[in-house]
């Protein structure tokens, strides 16, 4: 997929790169055709920091404030010396389009490092391609900008063979679900211990503007001038469905929400899987609009929590269950009260399933918190609980006694 | 029966013959028995003479039933013998592969001496008195079988003994209807007057040392953890099961007590994702598979070209496209492997000749990976993949190590402060440094969009577009410098120069050496690296008059050698799933000589 975004018209600056040496004049075999006779030198790149886009950097979208922290922790390395915010940030100019969601989840995410206490040399973001999937660039840790929808491969090889590193996989509704989608419900089921942060915009985003794999049917977009007809995944459904051992839905609006919601996420040892509704404000502004603005937010959404009543309108209603089936009740009418509400479980899969379906229904609202966890072995741990217990057994490896292994004759 | 030919092919090796082998199998698991389709064959070849393949003809043809004699007559030469399971020449039998006759009957068979064994009724005879059903019975013919032909070349019984008890060691009564029977095929070679010959093969002279017999594809396996033992890092070995490639997995995940971590995925892509990975965090990734797999990981390879990771990608090639001939053998990803990826993305290239030549190759593949921080496809096939030969077992101390040099600390200093510039290369490898995760002070990050030189930031522009695709195939080049000198099997100069590369080194030096008895003066190269190619083939090539290059494709190597070198190189292609014949290329060679044009043989 083509990768598009505008390239920089700045002049460069900075220090003047050094040919290596050979590449100017490169030995050409002694053939009568050269492999790769360069026409002469090659140009010198350029170096250094491009000059900024006009309107590169944004103000911060409301929701970006920075809202009040509660103090450091983690579970950690407990000898990290404390960091903060900017430690994390890159000198990479950040090139979303100014008001897009992906800055109020960056500036989140940022916010959250230094708290969590992983020392940033064990902390690696891996993403694969999209809007979101720059996000790698603006987190002075390790990372990798890979493929389309490959992510969660890079992260499974990089996690399994590197238990010790703290793995964040980013990836959008396009890269996750539509061209990823088999690697995402792998990812979950062998559950290895990672977060993975899906930015759902509902829009492709990158190559501007086509409906995506949880675009609501009959959208009109640039390749569905007459409206989609496809059927839109839940992506909370998929991830259940996989068997993942952390499910969670939070937004980019509700910073504070999202920020203990990822705490969470880091917090659970195993695949979390976290879905952020993130605005794109180009190609699909105001999707989730009823759901993260002051006006209708309180009467659509759901914040679901461990142990309480699942109520929302500020009270004024409630969720209970009529036989296998979820109804919305009015709490204010005198019929119903907070005791007749589901009180919700998150280590209870039924309901998970039951409460991450509502999606698209009407007179129901949309739930956002931790939909469902489970402690389960890790695919890392399995792996080298396994090497560890053969290697017990038959001694570690020695090479030449393996290649003399067999049925052997000598020739003298 | 390849059950069958593995045994009496180790038989064979610990009678200290040389020996090639070439199983034949459909890709159907259970493929319906008694049809042409359903065959299931294994050729071999030994002597107490040098053996480089699995023969051209072959002077023993045991024929379960009429498909398979059908099949496989025409391998059998003049005078050939051909032993039958006659029980299986019913009408049924000769119905289901297509017989109007009895061959046994109607004369078709004169020109071979043909030896009806009552197979299936000498097996339920022997197998009365155990406690096995009729389907259980039949099945074990081909002990029978195997005892029998033992005892026709005077094998040793004891190699399949030890297998029978070591397979059915929780299976009392299959294991011991199994021994009945291999004694009872041996012994009724003995007793029964059919026979008139039987066949004394002496110890072939072989170089000295200690031997074992190994498969293309535990070679393979063998190689990689060598590599990985070497160098020091782990090896991860993502993959996908494919035929004929998924042996390797089978291998290397009974060796964990080397640490070796075994990813199967969820397809080929994940597979190679998961290596990179893997890399990326320090370790030795590697993906094996076969050309479909292949082209499924296509883009994740580039990936690899332009983070400039080491990666192994082992093809163990079958016949193409597409699903094409998956049991079969074929030389035809040469092309995809060397181009077959978007943008400019040259990576290093290199072949595996023989089943035990896989070890070294694997080893190689991993050395140049490491040491120039690049994606090296490694180059194989199904018949050297399945084949197996006797293998002069390397001294561990021999092979030459190789480190990782991993980056520890910052590499430039930038404004008076300390930075690490990921793309900063080595002077002679032109490699970039291999920093960690873990590693503090160190942080980066890595993608697949363009690099700026040395800083590794990501870079639109156009200059260093240019550059960088430049400097990327210079590095690919480099690994020229490390090719040891080209080896000329036949004379340093002559007429023809046959240029072959893979597996079919055995049947190009074979034919070369009859031709050379008959006074021809040509010699033979086999190319090793292929990307890129040996620094000194130029100034071989000068000494030559006429170029043939045998492929198993339709012209693959042909066309990078002419990309290369202005001059007649004359393709000969063999495309029929086989590997081949060494006197098709001995005629190949006297056509070419004699002028006549490329298409007329």
């Amino acid at each position: 997929m083509a990768d598009n975004i505008q390239s920089d018209n700045g002049k460069p600056k900075g220090v003047k790169p050094t040919l290596p040496p050979g590449v100017a004049k490169p030995k050409v075999p002694g053939a009568a055709k050269p492999a790769m006779p360069p026409a002469g030198k090659p140009a010198m790149p350029p170096a250094g920091k491009p000059a900024m886009p006009p309107a590169a950097k944004p103000s911060m979208p409301p929701a970006a404030k920075a809202p009040v922290l509660p103090p450091p922790g983690g579970d950690g390395d407990s000898v990290v010396p404390m960091l903060s915010r900017k430690d994390f940030a890159t000198d990479q100019d950040v090139r979303w389009c100014p008001g897009c969601g992906d800055y109020a989840i960056l500036a989140t995410v940022q916010r959250l490092m230094p708290e969590l206490g992983v020392p940033k040399e064990k902390t690696v973001f891996i993403s694969g391609i999209g809007c979101s999937s720059r996000f790698p660039y603006y987190m002075n840790t390790y990372g990798m900008h890979s493929i389309h929808g490959r992510a969660p491969t890079i992260a499974t090889g990089l996690k399994a063979s590197r238990p010790d590193l703290d793995v964040w996989i980013i990836t959008g509704d396009g890269d996750a679900l539509s061209i990823g989608g088999n690697h995402l419900i792998h990812l979950l089921r062998r559950n290895l211990n990672v977060q993975l942060l899906l930015f759902n915009n509902q829009i492709y985003g990158l190559t501007k503007g086509q409906y995506s794999p949880t675009s609501e049917q009959g959208k009109i977009t640039k390749s569905t001038p007459y409206g989609s007809i496809d059927h839109p995944f839940n992506p909370v459904a998929v991830a259940l469905g996989a068997d993942a051992t952390f499910v969670a839905r939070s937004m980019d609006r509700d910073p504070k929400h999202l920020q203990e919601t990822l705490r969470r996420a880091h917090e659970h040892k195993g695949a979390s899987f976290v879905e952020i509704y993130q605005n794109c404000n180009i190609f699909n502004d105001g999707a989730f609009f009823s759901f993260t603005e002051k006006a209708t937010k309180s009467k659509s959404t759901l914040f679901i929590e461990h142990g309480k009543p699942l109520v929302y309108e500020n009270g004024k209603k409630g969720i209970r269950l009529d036989g296998l089936k979820l109804e919305a009740i009015d709490l204010d009418g005198g019929s119903w009260s907070a005791s007749d509400c589901v009180v919700y479980d998150e280590t209870n899969r039924e309901l998970a399933y039951l409460v991450g379906r509502l999606f698209w229904q009407q007179e129901m609202p949309r739930p956002f918190g931790v939909f469902y966890r489970e402690e389960r072995a890790t695919y890392e741990d399995l792996l080298h609980t396994q090497i560890e217990g053969i290697r017990e057994k038959r001694g570690a490896g020695d090479l030449a006694r393996l290649l003399n292994s067999g049925e052997t004759w000598t020739i003298s | 029966m390849q059950l069958t030919g593995s045994q009496f092919t180790l038989a064979t090796a610990i009678a200290r013959n040389d020996l090639a082998t070439l199983p034949d199998f459909p890709a159907e698991i259970r493929a319906p028995a008694g049809t042409t389709y359903g065959v299931s064959g294994f050729q071999l070849h030994f002597g107490s003479v040098e053996i480089r393949t699995p023969g051209d003809e072959v002077d023993l043809l045991v024929a379960m039933n009429p498909a398979a004699l059908k099949v496989n007559l025409s391998r059998v030469h003049l005078q050939g013998t051909i032993i039958v399971n006659v029980d299986a020449f019913d009408e049924r039998g000769l119905e289901l592969a297509g017989y109007k006759s009895n061959p046994l009957e109607d004369g078709s068979l004169h020109a071979y001496r043909v030896i009806p064994v009552e197979l299936t009724k000498l097996t339920r005879e022997a197998l009365k008195d155990f406690d096995l059903n009729q389907k259980e019975i039949d099945r074990s013919k081909n002990m029978f079988a195997l005892g029998l032909a033992l005892w026709l070349y005077s094998r040793p019984i004891e190699p399949a003994t030890d297998w029978i008890n070591q397979k059915f060691a929780k299976k009392p009564q299959i294991r011991d209807a199994n021994l009945h029977l291999l004694n009872k095929g041996y012994h009724y070679g003995e007793t029964t007057e059919q026979f008139v010959a039987r066949y004394e093969v002496q110890p072939a002279q072989l170089a000295p040392g200690k031997y074992r017999a190994i498969h293309g594809t535990e070679a393979l396996a063998l190689g990689l953890i060598a590599a990985s033992s070497k160098s020091g890092l782990p090896l991860f070995y993502g993959t996908y099961p494919i035929t004929p490639a998924s042996d390797i997995l089978h291998e290397l995940s009974r060796h964990k007590n080397f640490g070796v971590m075994t990813f199967q995925a969820e397809d080929e892509i994940a597979a190679v994702g998961a290596a990179i990975g893997a890399s990326f965090g320090g370790q030795l990734g590697v993906t094996g598979t076969s050309g479909p797999g292949m082209a499924l990981k296509m883009e994740a390879i580039g990936l690899a070209v332009m983070t400039e990771l080491p990666l192994v990608i082992v093809d163990v090639q079958r016949g193409g496209p597409s699903t094409g001939l998956p049991t079969k053998t074929e030389q035809s990803d040469l092309l995809q492997a060397v181009y077959g990826r978007n943008g400019e993305a040259p990576l290093p290239v290199i072949a595996a000749n023989s089943p035990g030549d896989c070890f070294y190759a694997a080893y190689e593949a991993c050395r140049i990976a490491v040491t120039y921080r690049t994606p090296v496809i490694l180059l194989a096939d199904g018949y050297i993949g399945n084949g197996s030969e006797p293998w002069l077992i390397p001294d561990v101390n021999a092979l030459e190590p190789f480190k990782p040099n991993f980056a520890e600390k910052p590499n430039r200093i930038v404004d008076g402060k300390e930075e690490f510039l990921p793309y900063l290369r080595d002077e002679e490898t032109l490699a970039r440094p291999w920093a960690r995760p873990g590693t503090p002070g160190l942080e980066h990050r890595i993608g697949g969009l363009e690099k700026q030189h040395e800083t590794g930031a990501v870079s639109y522009d156009a200059d260093n577009h240019e550059f960088m695709v430049k400097l990327r195939a210079e590095k690919v080049e480099r690994v020229a410098r490390i090719i040891p000198p080209t080896e000329i099997h036949g004379d340093d100069s002559g007429e023809l120069l046959v240029i072959g590369w893979g597996s079919t080194k055995g049947s190009i030096e074979a034919a070369v050496d009859r031709a050379r008895k008959r006074g021809i003066k040509v010699s033979s190269i086999h190319l090793r690296h292929i990307s890129p190619l040996p620094p000194d083939l130029g100034s071989i090539f000068n000494r030559f008059e006429h170029y043939l290059v045998p492929e198993l494709n339709n012209g693959q190597l042909v066309r990078i050698l002419r990309d290369r070198f202005l001059l007649p190189f004359v393709p000969y292609n063999k495309i029929k799933g086989a590997p081949f014949r060494t006197n098709e290329i001995e005629r190949a060679i006297d056509t070419v000589l004699s002028g006549a044009p490329a298409h007329s043989y």
